[in-house]
């Protein structure tokens, strides 16, 4: 129980994310997160505008249920399955971000910095949030996968374009960390 | 069972990010730092150990629950769809520190604020949805 309310380690928290991907394909299905958000599209009525998310999203339904117990399985691991013991973190990481201004790094998932309401609902930190998440739900689908789809189901079949996609994903996310990141948090 | 079984690897899915860390912003900055083996390790463990399933599955001619040999459909072939959409794709990551998993599963964690990154991931996916016949693939 001990080790269960421990953070897991990465030789046990990789393969189990293998399982997972492994139970969907023998389910019939395949793991991609991202395509839940086109159907979500289609759900609003998104297919008026472009033929795009006209398509049968009723086929796709197990995926919200995934996503629906993925928000529960979420609230089961912080509320029963943790003990609260701090991210591990590399010294020179909570150095870096304390030149940025974030303090505490890895006392919580997510900084205070970006998720906390008091950030939040100013302009530029719903700003933030709102160019992330447009970044993501747009970029997914032009790549055609996110990390699930493409650097982990992808990867795993051998396939060129997730590899390629996954390189984007590392330009993408060493411009915004080395580069941009710097100029947003930078004092 | 039908639903349930999807409804259980969700739950799973949703504890596995969470006690994985692979949920945590900050462990995003560190992989982008290359301070620490962490994620590579669950990424790497991941795609290694799927590979060779994947790679057994087919040799061995395993079939799906539904009686169907196991097959992943490939993606369309391309490259400036891949590399362009990739980057963006990670531009975001790596300032959210979230990909489209994690953000339900923040949710679920209690960040009320998460559902604004999720509202602007569906108008972002809608945008794409709108502009793609405009873009280069």
């Amino acid at each position: 129980m001990e080790y269960l309310l421990k953070p897991w380690p990465w030789y046990v928290s990789g393969p189990l994310i293998t399982l997972i991907m492994l139970l969907l394909i023998y389910f019939g299905k395949t793991f991609g997160m991202s395509t839940t958000l086109r159907t979500l599209c289609s759900i609003g009525g998104a297919g008026k505008y472009s033929d795009f998310f006209r398509f049968d999203w009723k086929a796709y339904r197990w995926n919200l249920i995934v996503v629906l117990g993925a928000i529960i399985g979420g609230y089961i691991a912080v509320n029963f399955l943790s003990d609260g013991s701090a991210i591990a973190l590399n010294s020179q990481t909570v150095a870096d971000l304390s030149q940025l201004g974030f303090v505490n790094a890895g006392e919580a998932l997510l900084p205070a910095e970006i998720y906390a309401w008091d950030n939040v609902l100013t302009v530029k930190g719903m700003a933030i949030l709102i160019i992330a998440g447009f970044l993501v739900g747009f970029g997914t689908r032009y790549a055609g996968g996110c990390t699930s789809g493409h650097a982990i189901t992808g990867l795993s079949n051998l396939q060129w374009p997730s590899l390629v996609a996954v390189v984007g994903f590392f330009i993408g996310g060493l411009i915004m960390t080395h580069f941009l990141l710097p100029i947003i948090f930078g004092q | 069972m039908k639903v349930i079984k999807f409804f259980l690897v969700g739950i799973f899915f949703g504890i596995v990010l969470v006690k994985s860390e692979a949920v945590s912003w900050y462990r995003i900055y560190e992989m982008f730092k290359f301070q620490s083996f962490h994620m590579y390790g669950i990424i790497g463990s991941a795609v290694f150990l799927g590979a060779l399933f994947v790679w057994l599955f087919k040799v061995f001619g395993v079939k799906n629950i539904e009686g169907n040999q196991i097959y992943l459909i490939p993606k369309d072939s391309g490259f400036i769809r891949y590399i362009v959409g990739g980057t963006v794709f990670g531009l975001g990551w790596a300032l959210a520190g979230a990909c489209p998993g994690p953000l339900y599963v923040l949710f679920g964690t209690g960040v009320i604020s998460m559902l604004i990154v999720i509202a602007a991931a569906v108008f972002g996916t809608f945008v794409y949805g709108v502009l793609k016949n405009k873009l280069p693939h």
